[in-house]
C-alpha cells in the first residue's frame, strides 16, 4: 500500500506552496516558518542585548558615570559607577526582552523546508516557559520587592499591581471564550457583574464569607453565561458581538433599576473583606496581627488581596492551559477555525459553545466577587461597557489565544493608563498628560495595531507533540493516547 | 480492476436516499433524489456546477434537512438527527473545500477527527493514516493551513479517518489538485475499499477519474438524478461523454 502513496511528486506541491505563501501574505499573515530553534535565538538575542549594552555604556559613561560639582577652588569629581552599570544593565536586559520575545525570528528560514521533525524531544525548555517562570517568581515576590525597594510608595503600587492582575485574570477569562472558541463577546463585564453582586448578596442576606461565596459566584457567572449562550448559540461575529453587547448592558440596567435587591445605583456597602483560615486583616484579637505575633500593619491586608488575585489568576491560567490539552480545549480551538468541519466530525457546537460561555463567565465570576471584596462597595457604575471594551482590548492586543500576551497587554495597558496621570513632571513642559491620557492610550493602541496587527503574541504554540514509539506496549496504551 | 464484480446486491443499501427534497429558503436545490450505496461499494455522484451534488452530501450529514424524503443508514432513519448524532453513526464525511483546521497541527487536526473513538484506538489508527499518507508524517507538527492542497486534501480524508468509518463520504477531493496528486488519492481511496471493505460516497466533478473509480456512478442535473449505472457503463455513454468529459454544451 505505501508503495503506492510514497511517492509523492515534489514539484506540483511546491508550486502550491508557493501559492499557499502568497495567500498568507494577502491575507496578511506570516508565511510559513519553521519556528528557530529556542537555543539560536537565545544566543542571538543575548548577542543583540550585549550591542545594545556597549553601546549605552560607551554613550552614557560622561553623564552617568562622571559628576563634577562646583567646589572650592574647581570642580570636584564624583564617580557613580553603579548608576552607569544599572543603565547598561537596563539596556541589556530590556533589549533582550525586546529582540527575544517581540522580534521572534531573527534568522533566515526558507519558507516550506522543515526539518524532519516527525520525531521530537517531548520535553523542552522553551523560551516562553523561561519567561513564564521568571515573571512568575517575580509576581511571588512582588510585595517583598516593593516593601524594601519604595516602602513610601508601597501601597499605592501594590493596590495598582492589584489592579493589573484582576485584569490579568479577566483577560485570561474571556481569552477562553474569545481566543481559543472565537465567539466574541463585546458583555464580557456582565459575568464580572454576576460575581461581584453574587458575592455581596450572598454575603449580606446570609452573612457567608468570602471563601465560601467565591465558588457559588462562579457558578452563578457560569450560569448565566450558559443562559446568554443559549439564545446566541447560532449566532457568529458581529450579530455575536452586538447580542453579548446587549446582555452586558441589560444586566447593567437590571442591576441600577432593581433597587430592592441591588441597592440600585446607590449599590452595595459593607462587604466582609477576605480572612485567612478566619484571622481578619486588623488590630485587636482575632487578627492575623495577633495569631502569628506579626505587628499589625495595614498593608498587610492589601499583601494578601494581592496574593489571592494572584492565586485566582493562576488557577486560571492553569486550567487554561490544562483544558486545552484535552478534547474539549481542543474542540474549542476547532471551534475557533472552521464550525462546519467542527460538526461534520461529530462534534455537538452547542455543547461545545456553552462550555466555552460557561468556563469564560465562571472566571469572570470568580475576579468579580474578588473585585467586591476589595473594594467592599459596589454599584453599577463599575460595570459598563467600557470594562468590557478594555478587557477585549487586553486579549486582542496581546494576542488571541496568548496566555502571555494577556499578561503584558494588561501591564501595558492599566499600568500605563495609570503611568499617564502621574507623570507629573511634564506640567513644567506646559503639558498636563491627564488630559491627554485617552489620547496617548488611543493612539498606543492604534501604533500596536499596525505593529502587529495579530496582537503581540501571535504565536500559538500546539497543544500536542508527534513523538513516534517503537513499540506499544499494554500498559502505555491504557494510558491514553500516548504522547 | 472488476468494477462489476460489486454488482448492486439484494441485501439492504447500507445508505439509502429516498425522494429527498432539500430547500435553501425558497430555493429547491433537491427534487426528488433517489440514491442506493450498498456496503463494500464505492459510488459516485457526478454533476456539473450548482447541479446539488454537495447538498445532497450535506442533506445526508443533516443539514440542510430534506424538507421531504427519507435518508436512511443501517436500516435506522436518520432524516432528522442532529447533525453530530448522525457523524456518529460510523459515518464519516471529508467536506467540500476540506476545510482542515488552518491554525491547529496537522496531528492536531487528526486528533479531532478522532473525537467520537475510544481513546485506545488512537495510536493505531494514527499510524494508519500515516501509512496511507506519508507526507501528514513528515507535516505533523505542521500547521494546517500551511500545507498544499494536496496536503490538506490527505489530511481531511485523513481526519474522516481516524473516526473509524464505515461509509466515507467525499466531497470534490480532486478539486483544484494536480492530475498526479488526484491519482494517488484515487489510489488510496481504492485500497481501502479493497482491503478494507470500506463504503465510499463520492461527489465528483472530475466525471473521469471518479467514473472510474466508482463501481457505480449516478448523474446529478439540476437537483435531480438523470442517469445511473456502474461506472463503466456512464463512461461509455453518449451524454456523459458530452457533458462530463469532453466540456461539450449539455
Amino acid at each position: 500500500m505505501s508503495a503506492i502513496t510514497s511517492g509523492i511528486s515534489q514539484t506540483p506541491e511546491g508550486a502550491e506552496r508557493e501559492l499557499e505563501n502568497q495567500r498568507d501574505a494577502a491575507r496578511g499573515e506570516p508565511p510559513y516558518t519553521p519556528a528557530p530553534s529556542a537555543d539560536s535565538r537565545l544566543a542571538a538575542s543575548l548577542k543583540d542585548a550585549a550591542m545594545t549594552a556597549a553601546v549605552v555604556a560607551v554613550l552614557t559613561v560622561f553623564f552617568f558615570a562622571f559628576r563634577t560639582d562646583i567646589a572650592v577652588g574647581g570642580l570636584n569629581l564624583t564617580f557613580r559607577w553603579p548608576l552607569w552599570l544599572s543603565w547598561v544593565a537596563i539596556a541589556f536586559a530590556g533589549r533582550f526582552l525586546i529582540s527575544y520575545f517581540l522580534f521572534r525570528a531573527p534568522e533566515r528560514a526558507v519558507a516550506g523546508v522543515s526539518k524532519s521533525t516527525s520525531v521530537r524531544p517531548a520535553k523542552r525548555f522553551s523560551a516562553g516557559k523561561i519567561f513564564g517562570i521568571v515573571m512568575l517568581l517575580a509576581a511571588l515576590a512582588l510585595p517583598f520587592i516593593l516593601n524594601t525597594l519604595l516602602p513610601s510608595h508601597n501601597r499605592y503600587l501594590l493596590d495598582l499591581a492589584i489592579l493589573i492582575l484582576t485584569y490579568v485574570m479577566l483577560g485570561w477569562g474571556l481569552n477562553i471564550v474569545v481566543g481559543l472558541a472565537g465567539l466574541l463577546d463585546l458583555g464580557y463585564v456582565a459575568f464580572y457583574a454576576v460575581g461581584a453582586y453574587s458575592f455581596a448578596l450572598l454575603a449580606q442576606n446570609f452573612e457567608l464569607g468570602f471563601w465560601v461565596c467565591l465558588p457559588m459566584a462562579g457558578f452563578f457567572a457560569a450560569m448565566w453565561g450558559i443562559v446568554l449562550g443559549f439564545p446566541v448559540l447560532r449566532l457568529r461575529g458581529d450579530y455575536l458581538a452586538i447580542v453579548t453587547l446587549a446582555f452586558g448592558e441589560i444586566i447593567r440596567v437590571v442591576l441600577l433599576n432593581w433597587t430592592d435587591f441591588t441597592g440600585g445605583p446607590n449599590g452595595l456597602l459593607g462587604i466582609p473583606k477576605p480572612t485567612l483560615f478566619g484571622l481578619e486583616f486588623k488590630s485587636g484579637a482575632g487578627s492575623f496581627a495577633e495569631a502569628t505575633g506579626i505587628p499589625y500593619s495595614p498593608i498587610q491586608r492589601f499583601i494578601f488581596l494581592y496574593y489571592i488575585i494572584l492565586a485566582l489568576a493562576l488557577l486560571t491560567n492553569f486550567i487554561t492551559l490544562r483544558l486545552r490539552k484535552l478534547p474539549i480545549g481542543r474542540a474549542w480551538e476547532a471551534l475557533r477555525e472552521d464550525e462546519i468541519a467542527c460538526r461534520s466530525l461529530g462534534i455537538n457546537t452547542t455543547n461545545v459553545k456553552l462550555s466555552a460561555f460557561a468556563t469564560g463567565a465562571m472566571f469572570g465570576g470568580f475576579a468579580g466577587s474578588f473585585f467586591a471584596t476589595r473594594q467592599g462597595f459596589i454599584s453599577p457604575e463599575s460595570f459598563t461597557f467600557i470594562e468590557s471594551a478594555i478587557i477585549l482590548a487586553i486579549v486582542v492586543l496581546g494576542g488571541l489565544g496568548s496566555q502571555v500576551g494577556v499578561v503584558i497587554a494588561s501591564v501595558v495597558m492599566i499600568g500605563g493608563i495609570e503611568l499617564l496621570r502621574n507623570l507629573g513632571f511634564l506640567h513644567a513642559l506646559g503639558f498636563d498628560p491627564t488630559e491627554y491620557r485617552m489620547l496617548i492610550f488611543g493612539l498606543a493602541m492604534i501604533a500596536i495595531m499596525v505593529w502587529k496587527p495579530r496582537g503581540l503574541v501571535s504565536s500559538r504554540s500546539p497543544s500536542a507533540i508527534y513523538k513516534e514509539k517503537k513499540k506499544i506496549g499494554a500498559d502505555l496504551v491504557a494510558q491514553g493516547e500516548g504522547h | 480492476m472488476s468494477n462489476a464484480a460489486l454488482a448492486p446486491s439484494t441485501a439492504e443499501p447500507l445508505l439509502q436516499v429516498r425522494g429527498v427534497h432539500t430547500f435553501y429558503g425558497k430555493i429547491q436545490a433537491l427534487r426528488g433524489v433517489d440514491v442506493d450505496v450498498h456496503a463494500g461499494e464505492i459510488v459516485t455522484l457526478i454533476g456539473a456546477n450548482g447541479a446539488g451534488k454537495s447538498t445532497l452530501m450535506m442533506t445526508i450529514c443533516g443539514n440542510p434537512r430534506a424538507r421531504e424524503g427519507r435518508v436512511i443508514y443501517a436500516g435506522e432513519d436518520i432524516t432528522d438527527l442532529p447533525t453530530h448524532t448522525i457523524m456518529a453513526k460510523s459515518i464519516a464525511q471529508s467536506p467540500e473545500g476540506r476545510r482542515i483546521f488552518g491554525r491547529m497541527t496537522v496531528l492536531e487536526n487528526l486528533q479531532m477527527g478522532a473525537t467520537l473513538q475510544d481513546e485506545r484506538h488512537f495510536d493505531d489508527d494514527l499510524r494508519r493514516v500515516f501509512t496511507l499518507f506519508p507526507r501528514l508524517k513528515e507535516r505533523a507538527t505542521q500547521r494546517g493551513g500551511t500545507l498544499s492542497g494536496g496536503e490538506q486534501q490527505m489530511l481531511a480524508i485523513g481526519r474522516a479517518l481516524m473516526s473509524r468509518p464505515k461509509l466515507l463520504l467525499l466531497d470534490e477531493p480532486s478539486l483544484g489538485l494536480a492530475p498526479l496528486i488526484v491519482k494517488q488519492i484515487f489510489d488510496v481511496i481504492r485500497e481501502l475499499n479493497r482491503n478494507e471493505g470500506l463504503t465510499v460516497f463520492l461527489v465528483e466533478q472530475n466525471a473521469f477519474h471518479a467514473l472510474r473509480l466508482a463501481h457505480r456512478g449516478y448523474v446529478m442535473v439540476n437537483g435531480a438524478i438523470t442517469m445511473s449505472g456502474t461506472g463503466r457503463e456512464l463512461l461509455a455513454r453518449e451524454e456523459v461523454r458530452s457533458a462530463y468529459l469532453e466540456g461539450g454544451a449539455h
